[in-house]
C-alpha cells in the first residue's frame, strides 16, 4: 500500500519535471534578438558566432534543441561554460555541497528558532515572550535578508570581530571555523523561515489546543506541557511540514543574494555570476539542479506528510 | 442515604464569565450531591449550564470562567475548586474521568487508540505501554469492542462512531474511577447505536459500582439510566427528585413542560407535541424573580416579585416554584 | 464584498489602515518627487562626503557626496514602479488565464495547472534573476521577471475560487438564461472572486519591492543613475567598513514599505473575512 503511494507520487513528479526543464531550457528563447549575439556580443566574428549556435544547437529546430539537451542533461552532460570552458556539471556539483551546507544551517535555525518563540508564546499568551515571538514573526518577513546580513557584519564583523564578514569554510575541512564562517549567512538566510515558522506554527498550536481532543487529554490527568508535547506539537506541526518543504526552495532561491554577501563560493553565487557574463549553459545548469532538488524535497515532504497523518490513505 | 455514601457534594456553586456586554451567569447557586454507585441525571435545555457545571467539577472550564467565593465542590472531603492543580492531577483521569458529546473530535487523530486509552494507565500508574497493554485490552473487551487486540493500532477516523465512543469509555474507565461524568455520550451517535452506548454504560455501573453524572437533555435516556433526576433551568436548579417521582409527579411547571415535549405512541389524535412557550431568559438580564416566570402559564405577580425558595417535599422531591403543580399521575410511566 | 464595506472594516484594523495611508503617501511622493527633492540627486558634495544626518543632509551623505534624503525620495519610484508592475501583470494576465481555465476545467484545467505548479516549484528569486538575464539586466526587466514570477500565483487562487464560484445559483441562472460563458466570467465570476485577489495582491506588492530590491542590490536591476533603494544598499555595502551608517535609510524604506503591504494585506484578509480575527 505504501510502495503504491510512492509510486504514485513518483509519477507524479515525471510530468513536473518535463516541464520544469522545458522552462529551464526555454531561457535561452527570452533571450531577444539572436542568442549567440547576444551571448558573445557585438565585435564577434562570424566564426566564433558560427560556432557557438552549432555548441548551443541554435541551428536545429527549437524541439530538437529541447530533446538534444533534455537527453545529455539526463546522462549529467550539462554542456561546458562559455567563459571558462569547465564542464557545467562539475561546476555546479562542487558548489552543489556548500549550499547544501549553509541550507542545512538555516534549516536548523528557523526550526530552533520557529518552535521556541512559538511554542513559549503559545504557553503564556499576552506575556512578553508571546509579544516578542510576534515581533520577530512580523519583522523577519518583511526584512530584507541582506539589509539583515550588512546589520550583522557591521555588528559581528566589524565591531566586535568575533565572526568573518566573508568567506566559507567547509565542515568536512573544519568544523570550528566551519560554524565561524557559517553562523551569519545562515542565520540570515534562515530568518525569513523562523518568522515564518513561529508565525504558522503559533498558530496551529493555538487552534489544536482549542481543540476536543486537547480537553480530552486534561481530563486524563495531563498537565499543560504534557498536553503540548504528547498531544499539540506533533498535530500542529503537521501544516508546518509543507511549509518547510516551500522554505527549502525559498531559501535555495535566497542564497543567491546571500552567497553574494558574505562571499560564499555556493550555487546562488553561480547563478549571479554565470548572469552578469551571460554564460547560458551555467545558468541552466544551475536552475536545473536547484529545481531538480526542490522537486526531491517536495516529494519528500509529501511523503513524511503521509506518514504522519494516518488519515491519508495509501491507496 | 448516610454522609459515608456520598462522594461528591456541590455546594452553593456559581460561576460567570464577562462578556462585553456584562457578567454572564452561567451556573447560580446549585446545589447537589452523589452517592455511591448512583446514575444521576443531569437535565436541561442547551445553555442552562449543565455542561459548565460538569467542567467545573473537573476543573476543565475554560480560565474565563470565575467562581464565586463560597462555591464548593467536595470531593472526599476535599475542595476541588481550589485543589492545588499538582493534586487535582492525580484526581483527574484517576478518581474522576470524563466522557464527551463528540467521540470523532475527542480523540487524538494521529495516535492509535491503544496509546490513548493506556495514556492515564501509564500516567496514574506509572506504568509502560507494554504493561499496561493487557489492561487496554481487558478495557475494551468491556465495552465490547470484537477482537480488542487487533485494534490496539486503530486509529480513530478507522472506526465507527459507536466504537470511538466505546473507546472513550474504555479511556474514562482506565483507572477505576470513582465518578464518571458523561456530557451528552449519545447526542452525537445514531440512535440504534444510542441505546448500545447506553447498555454498555449501564452494564459498566453495575459490575464496577462507579457512580455516573449523565448530563443530557434527552429524557428518554434519564428514563432508561438515572436513579435520580436535577433538572437544570438558566443556571439554576429548578427541580430534584428520584425518576420515579419526577416522571410520575413532576412539581415544578418547567419540569411539567419537558415531560409534554417528549413524543408519546399513545394514541395519535388530539394528543400533540406541547412545546414550551417563549424562549430562555437573556443571560447577561435575569429577570428579579423566577426565572421561568415569563414562560409560565401558572404564574402571578408574587412569581415575579421574588425568586421561589426550595421546598423540600416527601419521597425525595426538592423543587423551587410558588405554586408547585398537585401532586398527580402522569401518563408517562 | 462591497467595496465600501470593505473600506469600513478596513478603518478599524488600525495598523493596515495607518500602512494604507503609509503606501498612498510613498506613491505620491515618487509622483512629485523630482520637484520637491532638496538636492540634484547626482549634484557631488565632495567637501560634505559620507556625512552624518544633519539639518542640511536630512539623511546625511555618500562617499560622493550626494545627498542620501533626496536619493531616498527618489529611489521610492523604482519601489512603486516595481510594485505596481509585480500586481500589474498577474492581474491582467495570471488572472484571467486562471478563471478561463477553472472555468473550462478539463484537461485544458489539468494541462494548465501542471504548468502552474511547474514554474512554482522554482525559488521566485532564481527565475526573476534568470529571466533578467536572458532579457538583458536592466530595471525595466527586472520589474518585467518580477510581474512573469508572481503570474502563475494569482492565476492558482484565481482557478480556486472560479471553481467554488463556478457552480454558485446565479451562476447557473445566468447560463440557463443563455449567458455565454465571456459574459458569465465578466459579469458573474470575476466581481466575486475579487476579494482574495485584492488580499494576495497587496502581499505581492510589498514582495515585489523586496525581489526588487534584491535584484537591485546583486546588480541585476537598477543601473546606475537610476536610483534604486538596493542599488542604494549595494553601494552602502561597498562602504560597509568606512561608513556603515550609510545603509541605514535605504533598508528602513524598503523594510517599513514591505512591512506597509503585509500588514494592508493582513487587515484586508480581516475586513473581508472577520473570522480570520483569532489567528
Amino acid at each position: 500500500m505504501f510502495f503504491r503511494f510512492l509510486l504514485r507520487r513518483i509519477f507524479y513528479v515525471i510530468p513536473m519535471l518535463l516541464i520544469t526543464t522545458l522552462i529551464v531550457f526555454s531561457l535561452i528563447l527570452l533571450i531577444p534578438g539572436d542568442p549567440a549575439l547576444a551571448l558573445l556580443g557585438d565585435n564577434a566574428t562570424a566564426e566564433k558566432l558560427a560556432a557557438l549556435r552549432a555548441q548551443l544547437g541554435l541551428d536545429q529546430p527549437i524541439i530538437m534543441q529541447y530533446w538534444h539537451w533534455l537527453t545529455n542533461a539526463i546522462q549529467g552532460d550539462l554542456g561546458r561554460s562559455l567563459f571558462t570552458g569547465e564542464y557545467v556539471s562539475d561546476a555546479v556539483f562542487t558548489r552543489l555541497g556548500v549550499t547544501f551546507q549553509v541550507v542545512a544551517m538555516a534549516m536548523i535555525f528557523s526550526f530552533a528558532f520557529g518552535l521556541l518563540f512559538a511554542i513559549t508564546s503559545v504557553i503564556k499568551p499576552n506575556s512578553w515572550m508571546d509579544y516578542i515571538a510576534r515581533f520577530f514573526g512580523v519583522l523577519g518577513t518583511a526584512i530584507p535578508n541582506f539589509w539583515l546580513a550588512m546589520i550583522l557584519v557591521v555588528l559581528f564583523s566589524v565591531h566586535l570581530g568575533w565572526l568573518p564578514a566573508t568567506g566559507f569554510t567547509s565542515i568536512s575541512d573544519h568544523p570550528v571555523d566551519f560554524m565561524k564562517s557559517v553562523l551569519l549567512p545562515s542565520f540570515c538566510l534562515g530568518s525569513f523561515g523562523a518568522a515564518q515558522i513561529t508565525r504558522q506554527l503559533r498558530s496551529s498550536l493555538i487552534e489544536v489546543l482549542e481543540s476536543d481532543y486537547i480537553r480530552t487529554a486534561y481530563s486524563k490527568g495531563l498537565l499543560l506541557w504534557q498536553v503540548i508535547w504528547k498531544h499539540g506539537l506533533r498535530n500542529a506541526l503537521l501544516p508546518v511540514v509543507t511549509t518547510a518543504g516551500l522554505l527549502f526552495g525559498n531559501m535555495l532561491g535566497a542564497t543567491v543574494v546571500i552567497e553574494s554577501v558574505f562571499a560564499i563560493p555556493g550555487m546562488g553565487q553561480l547563478a549571479v555570476h554565470s548572469i552578469l557574463q551571460r554564460d547560458f549553459p551555467m545558468l541552466q545548469g544551475v536552475v536545473l539542479i536547484m529545481v531538480l532538488m526542490i522537486l526531491i524535497i517536495n516529494f519528500i515532504t509529501d511523503v513524511i506528510y503521509g506518514v504522519l497523518d494516518p488519515r491519508i490513505e495509501f491507496e | 442515604m448516610s454522609q459515608a455514601d456520598e462522594i461528591l457534594n456541590v455546594l452553593s456553586l456559581r460561576a460567570s464569565f464577562p462578556t462585553y456586554q456584562g457578567k454572564v451567569k452561567a451556573v447560580n447557586n446549585i446545589n447537589f450531591s452523589i452517592n455511591k454507585g448512583e446514575i444521576v441525571a443531569l437535565v436541561g435545555e442547551s445553555g442552562s449550564g449543565k455542561s459548565v457545571t460538569a467542567l467545573s467539577i473537573m476543573g476543565l472550564n475554560a480560565p474565563t470562567i470565575k467562581y464565586e467565593k463560597n462555591s464548593l465542590i467536595s470531593y472526599k472531603g476535599q475542595d476541588l475548586l481550589t485543589m492545588k492543580k499538582k493534586k487535582l492531577k492525580k484526581i483527574r483521569g484517576n478518581e474522576i474521568s470524563m466522557i464527551f458529546q463528540d467521540p470523532l473530535s475527542s480523540l487524538n487523530p494521529l495516535q492509535p487508540i491503544g496509546r490513548q486509552i493506556a495514556e492515564p494507565i501509564q500516567l496514574h500508574q506509572g506504568k509502560s505501554f507494554f504493561s499496561a497493554k493487557e489492561r487496554v485490552v481487558q478495557l475494551l473487551r468491556m465495552v465490547g469492542i470484537p477482537a480488542p487486540e487487533k485494534r490496539l493500532q486503530d486509529y480513530p477516523h478507522q472506526l465507527s462512531g459507536g466504537m470511538r465512543q466505546r473507546v472513550m469509555i474504555a479511556m474514562a474507565l482506565a483507572c477505576n474511577p470513582t465518578l464518571l461524568i458523561a456530557d451528552e455520550p449519545t447526542t452525537a451517535l445514531d440512535v440504534t447505536i444510542q441505546a448500545q452506548i447506553l447498555n454498555v454504560l449501564r452494564e459498566l455501573q453495575k459490575d464496577t459500582g462507579i457512580s455516573i453524572l449523565l448530563i443530557t437533555h434527552d429524557l428518554g435516556v434519564v428514563a432508561e439510566m438515572a436513579d435520580r433526576v436535577l433538572v437544570m433551568y438558566s443556571g439554576e436548579i429548578v427541580e430534584e427528585g428520584d425518576v420515579f417521582t419526577i416522571f410520575k409527579s413532576p412539581r415544578h411547571p418547567y419540569t411539567q413542560g419537558l415531560l409534554n415535549s417528549v413524543p408519546k405512541l399513545k394514541g395519535a389524535g388530539e394528543d400533540r407535541l406541547k412545546a414550551i412557550p417563549g424562549v430562555v431568559p437573556n443571560p447577561l438580564n435575569l429577570p428579579e424573580g423566577c426565572n421561568f416566570y415569563s414562560r409560565c402559564s401558572y404564574s402571578s405577580e408574587k412569581c415575579s416579585a421574588a425568586a421561589p425558595p426550595i421546598t423540600d417535599s416527601a419521597q425525595n422531591q426538592r423543587f423551587a416554584c410558588w405554586h408547585p403543580l398537585e401532586k398527580k399521575v402522569n401518563q408517562f410511566v | 464584498m462591497r467595496f465600501k464595506v470593505m473600506m469600513r472594516r478596513l478603518y478599524y484594523e488600525r495598523l493596515a489602515f495607518l500602512s494604507l495611508i503609509y503606501l498612498l503617501l510613498l506613491i505620491l511622493l515618487s509622483i512629485i518627487a523630482p520637484f520637491i527633492v532638496p538636492f540634484d540627486p547626482e549634484a557631488q558634495d565632495l567637501n560634505n562626503i559620507m556625512a552624518a544626518p544633519n539639518s542640511h543632509h536630512w539623511f546625511g551623505t555618500d562617499e560622493l557626496g550626494r545627498d542620501i534624503f533626496t536619493r531616498i525620495l527618489l529611489g521610492g519610484q523604482a519601489a512603486i514602479q516595481a510594485g505596481l508592475i509585480g500586481i500589474m501583470i498577474p492581474l491582467l494576465v495570471g488572472v484571467p488565464l486562471g478563471v478561463i481555465s477553472g472555468y473550462m476545467g478539463g484537461i485544458v484545467d489539468d494541462i494548465f495547472m501542471r504548468v502552474v505548479d511547474a514554474i512554482l516549484s522554482f525559488p521566485a528569486i532564481l527565475l526573476a534573476l534568470a529571466i533578467t538575464g536572458a532579457l538583458g539586466v536592466s530595471l525595466w526587466n527586472a520589474m518585467i521577471a518580477i510581474g512573469i514570477i508572481f503570474t502563475p500565483q494569482f492565476a492558482r487562487l484565481a482557478r480556486g475560487q472560479t471553481l467554488q464560484v463556478r457552480r454558485e445559483p446565479y451562476v447557473e441562472a445566468a447560463k440557463i438564461s443563455g449567458s455565454g460563458p465571456f459574459w458569465i466570467m465578466v459579469r458573474h465570476i470575476f466581481p466575486n472572486i475579487a476579494s482574495p485577489i485584492i488580499v494576495q495582491a497587496s502581499f505581492s506588492f510589498s514582495l515585489a519591492i523586496l525581489v526588487e530590491a534584491s535584484l537591485s542590490f546583486l546588480g541585476m536591476g537598477a543601473q546606475s543613475p537610476q536610483i534604486s533603494w538596493g542599488g542604494m544598499l549595494h553601494q552602502a555595502y561597498s562602504m560597509i567598513f568606512v561608513n556603515p551608517l550609510m545603509m541605514l535609510f535605504p533598508g528602513i524604506a524598503i523594510l517599513l514599505s514591505v512591512l506597509a503591504g503585509n500588514f494592508l494585506g493582513d487587515g484586508l484578509r480581516i475586513a473581508i473575512d472577520p473570522r480570520m480575527k483569532r489567528t
